[in-house]
């Protein structure tokens, strides 16, 4: 049966991390300002919002690694305690590795400090650490650093994994590789948390996610059912278009510099109108609305701004 | 049996990191080296000098003929006394600015009976004495009785002081330097979320650092033992002891620095603070007999001075454990109140 955590906040059965009403304060900054939610076991949960939302704030507090100011962290329906640090593994933003070690010396000695081990083959393999092994920490690439920070989060078998924006500065390549390692993650049974500024990721890893700005929860759920909900209808995007021959078009629409973006559930009678008002279609593009266009409908900015 | 687990792997990796630092490791082990053999040369008896003698025009005794006898007697007996060089000089002038610049003690015009000092140099004062006392041929009304016992090399005496400088280098920027690195750039955050608690980090660094500190020592001393023919008067044990315990008190005087800072230039700020004038009134160098007596017991708060006096008292005098017990006590008293406060100050992460 689900219960109650905080008013407004059911906690359904088989819920591995519990957050109730948590707020971190600085002295002139409200950093997390009272987000709830609650992540089910097995699943991959994104905290998506533009820099500065309070993502990483958010994380680090649940983590353990700051201290709230107020609020309630429950894992496994209990106060985090030492079971908490040896079932997670964490990934964070930014780290760097112990200098002069190699990366299976980097591994082990991550894997040796925990109780409950994660197979050693198992870690290589999953994280494609194989041609890496006997190479020092500090002569591999960014996309390999973060594949070892992912086998070092890896190292105790974890029950449940933080990834602190696991991608940001990757190139596309080397994001697109840790995507298939999280996916590998995820299908053995593993809880995910990850935060990330890309929609992209958002929506191709995540299972669940909560949008967040300023400190705030501004929308939760799954992202189809989000985009549903919010942004069922269809962008249609044209280049070079002069502003005048929208005005008092019956659909919302907005600039982004040379190209004007509109957003409609109703395709046919959007086009109708544009070829009424002798818009040129020749340089028009259709998409599907995403949860950038969301993020943007719910607060009015960009996420990547 | 976990928590052995996880000290033996902190242990391992350290080491590993500082073994593979080669430009640490090199200049751990050949730093003390490279001290004791330029000493070791500037030293020996016939090349040493102590005071620079500036001498105008020819300079040999027999080209002196207008000189008086007695004047030639002085400057012949000059001419031989140990630890002065005599410099040959162009000119007067030559020999005014560079007795005024303090490069030579004592400027000598033999050919015209003439010498010029600096009235404010200790060491003029010295060179003119020893040349206004050159000529007498008697040997004064003081009798002179041979030293008591062996007489102990200097290098011999300047050895301890120099292995114990060399830990107090390592121990304080090997432990404090790295920790604070470590805050820096995240590696101690890493850490925090294991099941590792701090003071098993601590523990492991402290083992690891002392095990290279005796190590390397072991290694320098035997080194120099080979090379300059050293003599241990005392036990070897008690020398390792005293070694072990001095490095120790530093390690952990590391530790207090590192506990919280996670800037290097700071603490590398502090170290130097600390370290350098524990270098110079710890009587490595230089004896601090006849120093007021307010340096003196400022010294006393040294470890480095507890840990140079005491390898000396065993190396050079042969003394036992017993016989050093004051430094002995104090270097324990001050190792545990290090450690408690690096302890209760320490943290993982820079400050919210």
């Amino acid at each position: 049966m689900d219960k109650v955590l905080s008013p407004g906040v059911m906690v359904p059965m088989g819920t591995l991390l519990e957050i109730a009403d948590l707020r971190k304060y600085y002295a002139e900054v409200k950093a997390v300002d009272g987000i709830s939610f609650a992540i089910e076991g097995g699943i991959c949960f994104g905290l998506l919002g533009p820099n500065g939302a309070g993502k990483t704030t958010s994380i680090e507090v649940i983590e353990g690694i700051l201290p709230a100011t107020s609020g309630q962290i429950l894992y496994k329906g209990q106060p985090r305690g030492a079971a908490f640090r040896e079932e997670t593994g964490i990934q964070f933003q930014s780290t760097e590795l112990p200098q002069y070690l190699t990366v299976r010396e980097t591994l082990a000695t991550f894997r040796d400090l925990y109780g409950r081990q994660a197979d050693l083959d198992w870690l290589i393999e999953t994280c494609r650490l194989e041609e890496l092994l006997d190479r020092d920490n500090r002569k591999i690439s960014g996309g390999q650093k973060q594949r070892l920070l992912l086998a070092m989060a890896l190292a105790n078998d974890p029950e449940l994994v933080f990834l602190d924006e696991p991608t940001t500065g990757l190139d596309p390549q080397a994001r697109r590789y840790l995507w298939e390692i999280v996916r590998r993650i995820r299908s053995t049974g593993k809880t995910i948390v990850l935060t990330t500024h890309y929609m992209e990721e958002a929506q191709i890893l995540c299972d669940r996610i909560a949008i967040m700005d300023n400190g705030k929860i501004i929308a939760a759920g799954a992202p189809e059912e989000l985009l549903k909900a919010h942004c069922g209808g269809t962008a249609v995007i044209l280049e070079d278009a002069d502003d005048n021959l929208l005005e008092g078009f019956p659909c919302p629409w907005f600039r982004m510099e040379n190209r004007l973006e509109i957003e409609t559930d109703s395709l046919n009678e959007c086009i109708h109108e544009l070829v009424q008002r002798g818009v040129d279609l020749s340089r028009m593009t259709l998409r599907s609305q995403n949860l950038e266009d969301l993020f943007l409908k719910l607060t009015g900015h960009h996420l990547r701004t | 049996m976990k928590t052995i687990k996880r000290i033996v792997t902190l242990f391992k990796a350290r080491n590993r990191e500082f073994i593979r630092d080669r430009s640490a490791l090199g200049w751990n082990i050949i730093f003390p080296f490279l001290i004791i053999l330029g000493f070791s040369l500037m030293f020996t008896e016939d090349r040493q000098v102590l005071y620079k003698i500036g001498v105008i025009g020819p300079s040999a005794a027999s080209e002196q003929k207008a000189l008086s006898p007695v004047q030639q007697r002085e400057w012949k007996g000059f001419r031989s006394m140990r630890y002065l060089e005599f410099i040959p000089l162009e000119s007067e002038a030559e020999g005014m600015n560079k007795l005024s610049h303090h490069r030579l003690d004592l400027v000598l015009d033999p050919a015209k009976g003439r010498y010029w000092v600096s009235r404010t140099s200790p060491r003029g004062y010295i060179a003119e004495r020893m040349l206004q006392s050159s000529g007498q041929e008697a040997r004064g009304s003081f009798v002179r009785e041979a030293v008591r016992g062996e007489e102990i090399p200097y290098i011999e005496w300047l050895f301890p002081g120099i292995l114990g400088m060399n830990i107090m280098f390592s121990a304080l920027f090997g432990v404090g330097y790295v920790v604070v690195r470590y805050r820096k750039n995240g590696v101690l955050k890493r850490m925090s979320v294991t099941p590792l608690r701090p003071w098993e980090f601590l523990t492991a660094q402290v083992l690891s650092r002392m095990f290279l500190i005796l190590a390397t020592t072991v290694i320098v001393y035997a080194g120099c033992s080979l090379i300059f023919g050293f003599t241990c008067h005392g036990s070897y044990l008690s020398l390792v002891l005293i070694f072990a315990l001095g490095g120790f008190s530093m390690v952990t005087l590391g530790l207090v620095v590192a506990s919280r800072s996670s800037s290097e230039e700071f603490a590398g700020g502090v170290l130097n603070v600390i370290s350098w004038p524990m270098m110079f009134l710890s009587e490595v160098w230089f004896s601090l007999e006849g120093a007021n007596p307010w340096i003196k017991k400022l010294s006393l708060i040294f470890p480095l001075t507890h840990l140079t006096t005491g390898a000396r008292r065993i190396m050079n005098d042969g003394a036992s454990l017993g016989d050093i017990g004051f430094h002995i006590l104090t270097l324990t008293v001050m190792s545990a109140v290090f450690l408690a406060a690096g302890a209760f100050f320490f943290r993982w992460q820079k400050a919210d």
